[in-house]
């Protein structure tokens, strides 16, 4: 439905070619984008307002690099502006540094997710060796206990017995008091949902603080929250001193510009996001992942993990050394198509790839597909070994035949040869990396590998 | 980083394929200023107005304003979005009103409020009809939507609202996936005094579903409502099984589902238009329920969602309670908007 933001503002640039800085004149329209892309992921207004002004602040004056697009240019200045409002860099570990036990309370609107990010939670935090004890202390809503005890039983986790005709606030002290006399060394605290306008149950909710003293207050919110998010984080944040924030539900297509509101509003990190109904699917948060599917930029560090999972170690190494001797050939090439198959089909990966929509459209419906990668294989499998070690032998003749063997033509062999001498340069560069870099270079392989 | 994406495979394959500025990733490091500490402080003042009533800013926006110009638009287009109508019908009615402005039908702020809400209220109302249960008997309501959206409690909510129109309901706990979720349909049931069917959790749907039809015409009931387990539109396979669902109640029941009602958070921004979209493609559906309006949420979303699928709002939920549950009035629905 939404085009990416990067598309866009090459589009809009395109009659600005050849400008060489960006100017108050020159980058409104594509501010205008921006604007435009961030409303259509639900940042709410206020903060989509200050923070274009940001970007033009940050843009007006800058030069143009010569390896960019003026649109390149701007995505960059609006990816990196928005990763440092999401707390890029900053520590968004949970904070159990605490006598234990040591108590989580989990707060948040109706339906936002909160039993079954405490299950998540709780297995979660087993994985990292503590002992969790949840507790169910929403006695409002029809079965919510039984809910939380279901998933206890299903991750074999301890739950607390709590009764929906006792009182809120002293089944969690009660609770905490059993966690301390049975040796967990975590509790997390499964509250209602409530409106952050009723004062009733926020007052609840202050006195179980005051009960439990949480060491992490985490606010639980829906990715598919509108504009009303930043009146509803506002409004915990401003009762609770919430000391941390759950996105969850992100495994739809909703764009998650919520925690950006959320994050503006009340200066707390996004620890934690939700991507499915699964017990397992909770991930620690990573901002840069939330901005790019903001712009529109695909999933790429998503794909990058994917790749890296793929690549095998042994090889990473080989290659590795290799690159220190400057020897990476065609034959390391032609590995390196063949970890790319193991990724998945092209199709299934384009849809992480930034930039693809708008290589589709220029190809015309020509499908990119895995038959390219294939000719560019078959080319290098009919050279012979020797060749392929030190691909300045090949000489007319021997290009001729490769042709041929490879059901390709001269053209197609000489661009290969030709960019390959190019692309040969730029692994010394890599080489400066050392391995963590090189496995960096492998996850860029994912969305770069693609020939079109 | 962005640059240190740039691994060496993506500038091979550039190198290689001739791509280069198809992504919007860089070679270069562009040198970057670490954002001044005044970020938060900015725009958390600027957050703290937000709970103004829309009628409350619109006024100040005009007041004192005998003409309205084009930036009284431009901040109109401002206050409507934060109410969550979303950017393309909020664009939408800034050019219609833009329009009758250049007709100089407007001469005043009491003229463009008045335009503005007409124009809300025709998109609500374009297919704004109640929900008549006596058509079919039993009359089927399947309900649908994502998870946690409120589906249960409106189901439980309706089995008390239409039995004590002394209808005979009957309640089928099609959601088997969520933990507990057939023990909350069963207390709803109970608060309502309807019978539920239910199957063990993990169960098969249709299993429930065709015991639930079967139940219905052999108890007579007038209403059979059928839960649903919260699914994400975008997940296939589950998109599958509602189908799946329809099919066997419409095998069961003739005409079954005669409601196809979706559930949307008052809250939920534009995301409710992917839903309503994708939900509508597989399952064909027939009415929304607005929930949690209750809260500072106004659900301006479902002026689009309405509007652009000619689905009719039936129902609104305005709490947890078994009474919070209204008819869908679009003139008092335009009018808490402002
Ligand atoms: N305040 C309020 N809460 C609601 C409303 N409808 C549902 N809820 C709450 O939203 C949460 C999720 O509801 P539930 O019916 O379980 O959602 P489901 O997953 O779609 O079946 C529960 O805590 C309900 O009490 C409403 O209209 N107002
Ligand atoms: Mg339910």
């Amino acid at each position: 439905m939404f085009d990416a933001l990067s598309e866009k503002l090459d589009l809009v640039f395109k009659k600005l070619r050849g400008q060489g800085t960006l100017t108050e004149e020159n980058i409104k329209e594509a501010l205008r984008e921006v604007r435009l892309a961030l409303l259509e992921a639900d940042v709410n207004f206020k903060v989509v307002k200050d923070f274009v002004e940001r970007v033009r602040e940050r843009a007006v004056g800058t030069q143009v690099l010569q390896s960019l697009t003026p649109g390149q240019q701007v995505v960059k200045i609006v990816h990196d502006e928005l990763v440092a409002l999401m707390g890029g860099g900053e520590d968004n570990s949970l904070d159990l540094a605490a006598k234990p036990p040591v108590s989580i309370l989990m707060v948040g609107l109706q339906g936002a997710g909160k039993t079954t990010t405490c299950g998540k939670l709780a297995s979660w935090l087993k994985g990292q060796r503590r002992n969790p004890l949840l507790v169910p202390a929403d006695v409002y809503r029809p079965a919510a206990i039984e809910q939380l005890k279901t998933l206890g039983r299903q991750l074999s986790l301890p739950v607390y017995e709590s009764r929906a005709d006792q009182d809120p606030v002293d089944i969690c002290r009660e609770a905490l008091r059993h966690a301390d006399l049975n040796g967990y060394d975590t509790v997390i605290f499964d509250t209602a949902g409530r409106h952050q306008i009723d004062d009733f149950l926020m007052e609840e909710l202050a006195r179980i603080k005051a009960a439990v003293e949480p060491r992490e207050i985490l606010f639980v919110a829906d990715a598919m929250t509108g504009q009303e998010a930043v009146n509803v984080a506002s409004g915990f944040n401003d009762r609770l001193d919430i000391s941390g924030v759950v996105l969850t539900k992100l495994d739809g297509d909703a764009k998650g510009g919520a925690a950006l509101s959320i994050r503006a509003v009340t200066g707390k990190l996004v620890k934690f996001v939700g991507l499915g109904e699964k017990l397992d699917a909770l991930q620690v948060f990573h901002p840069d992942r939330l901005v790019s599917r903001i712009l529109g930029m695909g999933d790429v560090l998503t794909l990058v993990e994917k790749a890296q999972a793929t690549f095998d170690v042994k090889e990473a190494e080989r290659l590795q050394q290799k690159l220190k001797k400057s020897q990476f050939d065609l034959e390391d090439f032609r590995s390196q198509l063949q970890q790319f198959k193991k990724l998945g089909s092209i199709e299934s990966i384009m849809g992480m790839i930034p930039g693809m929509g708008k290589a589709m459209k220029q190809l015309q419906g020509a499908q990119p597909s895995e038959k390219e990668l294939k000719r560019v294989e078959a080319i290098i499998d009919s050279m012979t070994p020797s060749e392929r070690a030190d691909h300045a032998v090949i000489n007319g003749s021997r290009r001729l035949r490769i042709a041929k063997g490879s059901g390709t033509t001269v053209q197609e062999v000489n661009m290969l040869l030709k960019r390959f001498t190019e692309a040969q340069k730029m692994m010394k560069q890599l080489q400066k990396l050392g391995p963590k870099g090189l496995m960096r270079g492998m996850g860029g392989l994912g969305k770069g590998m693609l020939p079109f | 980083m962005i640059e240190e994406k740039k691994g060496f495979f993506r500038g091979l394959m550039d190198k290689l394929t001739g791509t280069e500025d198809i992504s919007v990733t860089q070679e270069k490091p562009v040198e970057v200023e670490e954002p001044g500490p005044g970020l938060f402080e900015r725009l958390k003042r600027g957050l703290s107005k937000t709970h103004d009533s829309l009628v409350g800013r619109i006024d100040t926006l005009l007041l004192g304003k005998k003409e309205i110009d084009a930036d009284t638009l431009e901040e109109l287009e401002e206050i409507l979005i934060t109410a969550d109508l979303g950017v393309s019908t909020t664009v939408d009615l800034i050019k219609t009103l833009e329009q009758k402005l250049k007709r100089n039908e407007l001469q005043d702020g009491e003229a463009l409020r008045a335009a503005l809400k007409g124009e809300i209220l025709s998109r609500i109302s374009r297919s704004a009809a109640p929900l008549d249960t006596g058509s079919a008997k039993p009359f089927v309501i399947m309900v649908i939507g994502v998870n946690g959206v409120g589906k249960t409690t409106t189901i439980g909510k309706l089995a008390a609202r239409y039995t004590a129109e002394g209808k005979k309901v009957l309640l089928a706990a099609g959601d088997t996936f969520r933990a507990a979720a057939a023990e909350q349909l069963q207390i709803w049931g109970e608060r309502a005094g309807v019978e539920v069917v239910r199957h063990q959790e993990g169960a098969d749907p249709s299993a429930v579903v065709f015991d639930g039809c079967k139940a219905a015409v052999a108890r007579d009931a007038d209403i059979l409502i059928i839960d649903t387990a919260g699914r994400l539109h975008t997940k296939v396979n589950l998109m599958e099984e509602l189908k799946k669902v329809r099919r066997v109640m419409g095998r069961e029941i003739p005409g079954a589902p005669h409601e196809t009602l979706l559930v949307l958070d008052a809250a939920t921004g534009q995301n409710a238009i992917s839903q309503a979209k994708i939900f509508k493609e597989t399952a064909d559906v027939t009415g929304i329920a607005l929930t949690k309006l209750d809260g500072t949420a106004k659900g301006g979303i479902v002026v689009a969602v309405s509007n652009e699928f000619g689905l009719p709002v039936r129902f609104i939920g305005v709490g947890e309670g078994v009474d919070d549950l209204r008819d869908f009035d679009p003139a008092e629905f335009v009018e808490a908007l402002f």
